[in-house]
């Protein structure tokens, strides 16, 4: 006998309703977790290599805005030395074109994602800022050698708990917090 | 003897008979009515964690230990909003409209029996006092339509009243079935007659009743008038402010008062072993409560035109043969073991349901189901 006229399609949903409850929620809490973002991700970020810039102005001539200013004198071995080399990224829309520009691949697009500031001063990043760090990692955009290195992104779907994420037990209401991956 | 009456009783030999009387009645009001804004505060977290964790995410989980406080913040917000009154609105009655829905929802609470002596009055009525009490929120919820000068509100008003008078002919019908089998109208008395839950006992007639309930307080799968993630709000679209607050807090009353009366009439109340009767009813309660989240959860809306069908095609045929059925099982097999009823009941429960639910296929079965 079959039910698909008496109305099993309520029974049917009722059921898959009851076994969600007992899978772990895929909400990711963003402040205490973060998931790791993709390998070729744009974030709104450069980063600026001090060893291989020459001081040549290119990136602040391919820049449609105007955002980079550059201060240089001429140093003892017939070179430029960078005094000053300041981006307003209040006014940078990450086009990346002078990425592209710069000849001697001393710029390049970051990963990170939280670079909001509470004031407009403080979003015009001076070379000393603009430096590679811990929090300023060049993102694998165009660049298959850095891509390589960098951590897998996270998916929700293969986000288990052997990668740190989704620890929950059996009717546990909550996550515990600040578990991040 | 309740413990109210004790209570009045133990006054009257100290202090003066006016006091005596006025006393312990106010006691009475105040614990009941701590008892339903706290349980309504814990609904309202129940209801949005519960509904996270079937839609596989968390709910609010901030405020407090896991969010508990939220409702509260919710409280707070609404009561800071600005309560705004329509220009061409009937002040008076727009004014009056949120009382209405919300006091008699209160009222309800005086004859939910929380344990054997635990109720504010046991009325020999009690039933049918909950019955003519509840519905009067229904004149509320018209008055609210038609004091909004609003068309939207007053067609949801309209809506809304003509859904709640007609499910009241079936839960009413099914009442009728659990007052004949206890054999009196008295809360405590149904509860005590129950030696066997009137869920098992009365399959179709619980089924009949909760879904009718559902309908009258306007819960999913029946909340197409206030169906909050397609249209605004429907008959309380004009209210904002501690007016909205009080349409908010009258609907999860009402939840909490059905999910009672469920727990009262087919669940056996505080009955149970071990624990004592306060726990079990509680118990209960979330349980009927955790169903109803559980099928918002799960159901899509009706039309209004499948709701009405529902209503008068369905529930109330059923309710009828329901309420014949228990009737000739007392009149005739009342001597007979409970538990041979309980076969013959859910049989037929069964039964009855697959026939009815030929009615409701798709395109009244002129369309193919693959």
């Amino acid at each position: 006998m079959k039910f698909d006229k008496y109305g099993i399609g309520v029974v049917k949903g009722m059921v898959l309703t009851f076994k969600h409850l007992f899978r772990p929620p895929i909400t990711v809490q963003y402040p205490e977790e973060k998931l790791v973002v993709s390998r070729r991700i744009r974030g709104n970020d450069l980063v600026w290599f001090l060893d291989k810039c020459t001081g040549c102005a290119t990136c602040a001539k391919a820049c449609p805005q105007g955002n980079i200013e550059i201060v240089t004198h001429v140093g003892s071995r017939n070179n430029y030395v960078v005094d000053k080399f300041d981006v307003d990224c209040g006014r940078c829309m990450f086009c990346g074109l002078c990425v592209e520009a710069c000849p001697y691949d001393a710029l390049a697009m970051g990963r990170s994602y939280e670079r909001s500031q509470y004031r407009r001063s403080d979003v015009i990043l001076s070379k000393e800022q603009l430096q590679l760090s811990d929090i300023r990692q060049p993102s694998g955009y165009a660049r298959p050698r850095i891509e390589a290195g960098l951590p897998k992104q996270s998916l929700l779907v293969n986000w288990n708990m052997k990668e740190g994420g989704q620890k929950l037990s059996w009717l546990g209401l909550s996550k515990k917090r600040g578990r991040g991956v | 003897m309740t413990l109210l009456e004790q209570f009045r009783l133990f006054l009257a030999g100290i202090w003066p008979g006016w006091a005596a009387y006025l006393v312990p009645g106010i006691v009475g009001i105040v614990v009941v009515l701590a008892f339903v804004v706290v349980l309504v505060i814990v609904f309202i977290w129940v209801e949005r964690r519960l509904l996270g964790r079937f839609q596989i995410r968390l709910g609010p989980n901030r405020l407090g230990p896991e969010g508990i406080f939220q409702p509260i913040a919710t409280a707070v917000k609404i009561l800071i909003k600005e309560d705004i009154v329509p220009a061409k609105a009937d002040k008076i009655i727009h004014w009056l409209a949120p009382v209405v829905v919300f006091v008699p929802v209160l009222m309800i609470f005086a004859v939910v029996p929380i344990g054997q002596r635990a109720i504010l009055t046991d009325l020999n009525v009690g039933i049918v006092y909950v019955v003519a009490v509840s519905s009067i929120s229904a004149v509320g919820i018209y008055m609210a339509g038609w004091a909004s000068d609003n068309k939207y509100s007053l067609i949801a008003a309209f809506r809304t009243v003509a859904q709640m008078v007609s499910y009241e002919l079936p839960v009413v019908l099914s009442i009728v079935g659990v007052v004949l089998m206890a054999g009196s109208l008295s809360m405590t008395q149904i509860v005590e007659s129950q030696t066997i839950p009137y869920l098992i006992l009365q399959p179709l007639g619980f089924v009949i009743f909760f879904l009718g309930t559902l309908a009258e307080m306007n819960r999913s799968p029946f909340d197409l008038l206030e169906a909050d993630s397609e249209i605004v709000a429907g008959y309380h679209i004009e209210y904002s402010g501690m007016k909205f607050a009080m349409f908010y807090l009258g609907e999860y009353g009402h939840a909490l008062a059905y999910s009672c009366i469920v727990t009262t009439l087919f669940l056996s109340g505080w009955k149970g072993p071990f624990l004592p009767p306060i726990i079990w009813f509680l118990i209960k309660v979330f349980a009927v409560f955790g169903v109803i989240v559980w099928m918002r959860a799960t159901l899509p809306r009706l039309r209004i035109d499948q709701l009405m069908s529902f209503a008068w095609k369905c529930m109330l045929p059923m309710a009828i043969i329901n309420l014949f059925m228990i009737a000739t099982e007392m009149l005739w097999l009342s001597e007979i073991n409970l538990w041979i009823l309980v076969v013959i009941n859910v049989v037929a429960a069964g039964v009855l349901v697959l026939l009815w639910s030929r009615l409701f296929m798709l395109g009244g079965g002129r369309v193919e189901v693959r």
